[in-house]
């Protein structure tokens, strides 16, 4: 690392800025996208069109959604810590725009130049767990306790295969730089990571799907036990906030997913951010089909499934690549 | 071994959650199965167990079958059915015997009187649907059939008092429409009432004209 000049340093801090305003845009843009797409695929699994009204298909239906929650009353429960109660979606809705920064969407495109963009993102990505277990905490209801105690333990637990999976892939590359890890892959599907780490592409996805909350493994907010776990108490755009930080988790999980294993923005022919958005959008479409087809774990089925297996096999792989790395 | 035999277990059952994945693929590629509600309209309305209503005489459809027992008043758990009978029409003046009858007399003391004719049509009958359970022991327990759930899955109002029915009112409105839809009258305030007040009825009254939009209802999930 250099220190950088002031001209330097005023250039980088207007990307910065600029990055910033840009990701804002696509996160809400894509709150809106995501969530109309989930109710229509939920609609069409179930025979039935989801929404319909609002706009042609339903397109509207999202920002309809938005402007009734922004107009609904906040409402903070009695006995509930009324700094933290409010802190928690913040603290959820905050860190994802770090967690965009390193993320590379082309040639040379990227908010933030970093050699441990991999590591400032499993960073960052831990303080959602926060923002839940604050947020059930501090609403005084025993469901949002429920929920944020359910949370604590299923991210703690999740987060070791995660990180020994993506682990598998930088003892390959040899970097945590994702340009570095985008460009090491080819243009074509045979030459991406999945094909060498398909176990770590699986677990990895298994392990998105549990950090993000997502079914089966939504149990910190499993509606029909816990109505709905930790957002219990959360009105309005407390809720919202919940909600798009969710929504914009995911897509950083199909991000990460995408430039480590699946080739990043290469792909013959389309510019680089096209190939990215492509690729997110397909992961997106397999989380959200597997949210629709596979009934909700148990929470010791989650915790079995984690110890037993998860973590024995994604050590028994991270064994291999070093064995494997070592020798050739 | 029976270890190894276990994780394989567990490994192949696996296979389930594929199976899992075709089934909500190919339902997400099969026609929807319902209705898209205000451009179509469900037709299995008839098994509907709306607010009660009377039933009308076969010859005299503005009449209710009625005998005012007051069973269904009585066994009523929440009391909303308040019947009232019909007044007896005054009695008709006695006959003046004939001054030069024949045959033996009969001693005018040990004549019949002359009977009052018994009226059993209730004079009204109303039904107060706020407190009403629709647990449907007045519709099982009408010794002549007089009571039977309304189909009107519309009802919606601003005030208690929309929910208090006159069920003779609402028997002879429909007696007077049903009679005039049956004679294809194409008024369309007639057919909204008509609609408004028995959907099914209004539909086989107009028989063969909504006899193809019946089947384009009927096909469900095809969007309009
Ligand atoms: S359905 Fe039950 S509650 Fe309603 S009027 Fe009949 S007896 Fe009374
Ligand atoms: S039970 Fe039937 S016949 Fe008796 S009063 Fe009620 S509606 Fe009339």
């Amino acid at each position: 690392m250099h220190i950088p000049m002031l001209g330097e340093v005023s250039i980088e801090l207007i990307r910065l800025v600029l990055g910033l305003v840009l990701l804002a845009a696509f996160v809400g843009g894509n709150g809106v996208v995501l969530v109309w797409l989930e109710r229509k695929v939920a609609g069409h699994i179930q025979r039935r069109p989801g929404p319909f009204e609002v706009g042609p298909h339903g397109l509207l239906q999202t920002l309809a959604d938005a402007a009734k929650m922004v107009g609904k009353q906040l409402v903070t429960p009695a006995g509930a810590d009324k700094l933290l109660f409010w802190l928690a979606p913040l603290l959820a809705f905050l860190p994802v725009f770090v967690l965009f920064l390193p993320i590379s969407w082309g040639e040379g495109i990227f908010v933030l130049e970093t050699n441990l963009g991999l590591v400032l993102i499993l960073a960052f990505a831990g303080i959602n767990v926060v923002a839940v277990m604050v947020g059930g905490w501090a609403s005084n209801n025993k469901y949002g306790v429920l929920g944020a105690a359910r949370a604590v333990a299923q991210s703690v637990a999740y987060e070791i295969p995660l990180l020994l999976s993506v682990l598998a892939i930088s003892f390959m590359t040899g970097s945590l730089d994702l340009n570095r890890i985008v460009e090491l892959q080819g243009n074509w599907p045979w030459q991406w990571n999945v094909l060498v780490q398909p176990v770590a592409f699986v677990i990895y996805f298994i392990c998105g799907l549990a950090e993000t909350n997502r079914a089966p493994f939504d149990l910190p907010e499993g509606e029909s036990e816990l109505t709905a776990g930790f957002h219990t108490e959360y009105s309005g755009m407390g809720f919202g906030l919940f909600m798009l930080a969710e929504y914009a988790n995911m897509l950083v999980v199909c991000g990460v997913a995408s430039i480590l294993f699946l080739g990043g923005w290469k792909g013959p022919f389309l510019p680089g951010p096209w190939w990215l958005l492509a690729k997110m959008y397909a992961l997106m479409a397999l989380i959200m089909w597997c949210r629709w087809t596979f009934p909700r774990v148990r929470f010791d089925q989650l915790l079995n499934f984690n110890w037993k297996w998860l973590i024995p096999i994604t050590l028994a792989n991270l064994f291999l690549t070093a064995v494997l790395v070592k020798v050739f | 071994m029976s270890v190894v035999y276990d994780i394989a277990k567990k490994v192949a059952s696996m296979w389930s959650l594929i199976v899992g994945l075709r089934v909500t693929t190919k339902n997400f590629f099969q026609p929807q199965v319902t209705v898209h509600y205000p451009r179509q309209s469900v037709d299995n309305l008839s098994t509907f167990r709306g607010h009660i209503e009377l039933v009308g005489q076969p010859k005299d459809p503005a009449t209710p079958r009625c005998i005012t027992c007051m069973l269904c008043a009585t066994v009523c758990p929440s009391q909303c059915i308040s019947i009232t009978k019909a007044k007896a029409p005054p009695p008709e003046p006695a006959k003046k015997l004939p001054d030069h009858a024949e045959g033996p007399l009969v001693p005018p003391e040990k004549a019949e009187p002359p009977k009052a004719k018994v009226i059993k049509t209730p004079g009204s009958f109303e039904l107060n649907f706020n407190t009403c359970s629709l647990c449907g022991m007045c519709v099982q327990n009408c010794p002549v059939s007089s009571l039977r759930f309304s189909t009107d899955v519309y009802a919606a109002g601003f005030s208690r008092q929309e929910f208090e029915y006159d069920l003779m009112a609402r028997l002879r409105l429909q007696a007077a429409v049903l009679g005039v839809a049956a004679s294809q009258v194409n008024s369309p305030a007639c057919e909204d009432t008509l609609e408004r007040v028995d959907p099914e009825k209004y539909r086989l009254a107009k028989g063969p004209l909504t006899q193809a939009d019946a089947v384009t209802k009927g096909k469900r999930g095809q969007a309009a």
